[in-house]
């Protein structure tokens, strides 16, 4: 309780270097937000596209029904495949002059060939499944020929990769610099209160206790600090969309928490390290 | 109650010259003795042993059950409780009044709240400033300041007090009131080790006296008693 007390008494005692340390918290976890926000948004927009990963397994001529709906069933069967369209002649010839609508005159006639379209699970979209389930398919005596667009399944599996290395060291980064800013914010804040502290420990108040409003002080400032963050990222992201058009994602009630909670341990971590500095120099 | 037995202080920066070089001392319960001796002679590095701020180089302190070769932090904190320690400039906290100054003094030591009060306003009493118990410091003189730095280091009925150079900062008056202030606190039972520099004062009363210089003991008149004896 007292020092719970003694915590927000520090608030109303230095309410400007309070201020200036919740706004400099507040201001390097909105950087670090807004880069979340950037990685979730690619995220989100290489899902898509990865969605779009297909493997058409083109039919000879004159397949028999029943063989290519057996085929269809066991392939469905495989444990990486989502589902399988069966693509008659007719209905790929419809799919042609749908997506080619300008050429539509050209196509007249069924020479467009049958297929099994193949739709991956999530998680299986690599292009080493999507090679292996094409080379399957590629075996099957019926199948003529298999596409699944191989050069650009790779590439944006590389985008993919570079994206998350990228995201992640920029955010340790990010990171590191918010934890930085908030131990300097509260060693101003431990020597601001340098006397209080050399008098507690003469008197014979233990070092934990002389700790504890510290990290309760700088627990206050993150969770302040994370919420300032989080309605600025919040902000930042409307006027985005206002301004430029752009549909954008932003996160869900969990890693708002998550983003919060953070801001916390920033300030947990941050405050033990200055308080600990402290105390062991005097 | 208090002993060093053989001790040398070494500080890490100080280029390897001693602060105390072998120094064996004993007071004895309820004893009153002063500290005397030039600035670097080593006075306030025998006090700083005494409440654990520092550790011997070598030899050990001993002081009411407590080893300083094996003493923990938590016990450093728990002996602390059961001194008191005055310095010359005062060290009150400027946003807290008299008592407040020395309610602090239990609220951080865990001291239920309840029994706060009471021993504020008896230790306030004790110094002779229970009148001034709402007044900040800045509102008070020096020796007043320093009458409220005594009550914050009797309010935890210590064993010993130690007071480095309390007078230094204080006029011939105020500096004579807080020597008679000393004089009842050890009359109390309390046992009183005074660093100074006021020969006056020193000569003025047949305490003990302990003269240092260089980090030695150069003269110890409870020595040169037993010998006259």
């Amino acid at each position: 309780m007292l020092s719970l007390r003694s915590a927000f008494r520090a608030f109303s005692r230095a309410p400007l270097l309070s201020l200036l340390s919740v706004t400099t918290i507040a201001f390097s976890l909105f950087a670090f937000g807004l880069f979340g926000l950037v990685a979730l948004n690619i995220r989100n927009a290489l899902r898509t596209v990865e969605e779009r990963v297909e493997i058409r397994a083109f039919l000879a001529d004159k397949t028999p029904v029943e063989q290519i709906a057996a085929a269809s069933d066991d392939i469905a069967k495989f444990p990486e495949v989502e589902h399988v369209d069966v693509v008659t002649q007719e209905q790929a010839l419809a799919r042609a002059k749908r997506e080619l609508g300008e050429f539509k005159d050209v196509f007249e006639s069924e020479f467009l060939p049958a297929s099994l379209d193949v739709k991956l699970k999530p998680g299986f979209r690599d292009p080493n499944t999507v090679r292996r389930i094409a080379d399957r398919l590629r075996a099957l005596e019926f199948v003529d020929d298999v596409r699944y667009g191989d050069e650009w399944i790779t590439q944006l599996y590389r985008l993919r990769n570079i994206a998350g290395v990228a995201g992640g060291v920029l955010g340790l980064a990010f990171a590191a610099v918010a934890i930085i800013i908030i131990g300097a914010t509260i060693r101003m804040a431990v020597l601001a209160r340098a006397k209080e502290i050399a008098i507690m420990r003469l008197v014979g108040a233990t070092d934990w206790f002389i700790r504890r409003p510290f990290l309760i002080e700088g627990s206050i400032k993150g969770i302040v600090g994370g919420t300032l963050a989080l309605i600025l990222s919040y902000v930042a992201m409307r006027a985005l969309q206002q301004y430029l058009h752009l549909e954008t994602a932003f996160f869900d009630q969990r890693m708002a928490m998550l983003g919060v909670a953070s801001g916390a341990l920033m300030g947990l971590g941050g405050s033990a390290v200055s308080v600990g500095r402290h105390l062991r120099k005097v | 109650m208090i002993r060093f037995d053989r001790v040398t202080k070494i500080y890490p920066r100080s280029g390897g010259s001693a602060a105390l070089r072998d120094v064996t001392l004993h007071i004895a319960k309820g004893e009153f003795a002063f500290l005397t001796g030039p600035s670097g002679a080593g006075k306030s590095t025998i006090l700083k042993l005494l409440y654990m701020e520092e550790r011997p180089t070598s030899g050990e302190v001993r002081i009411s059950g407590y080893n300083s070769a094996d003493i923990s932090p938590r016990d450093i904190s728990k002996l602390r409780r059961r001194l008191g320690i005055v310095f010359q400039d005062f060290r009150l906290l400027e946003d807290r009044t008299a008592e407040g100054n020395v309610a602090f003094a239990l609220e951080v030591t865990g001291v239920p709240r309840p029994l706060i009060p009471g021993k504020v306003a008896r230790a306030l009493t004790a110094v002779g400033l229970a009148s001034k118990a709402t007044a900040y410091p800045r509102e008070l003189s020096g020796g007043e300041q320093q009458r409220v730095a005594f009550a914050r280091a009797l309010v935890n009925d210590p064993f010993v007090l130690i007071a480095d150079e309390p007078t230094g900062n204080l006029d011939e008056r105020a500096t004579r009131g807080i020597f008679q202030l000393l004089r009842d606190i050890n009359a109390s039972g309390t046992a009183v080790l005074m660093a100074t520099h006021n020969l006056d004062l020193v000569r003025s009363s047949d305490y003990r006296c302990i003269e240092m210089n260089h980090g030695e003991v150069v003269y110890d008149s409870a020595d040169a008693k037993r010998k006259a004896g």
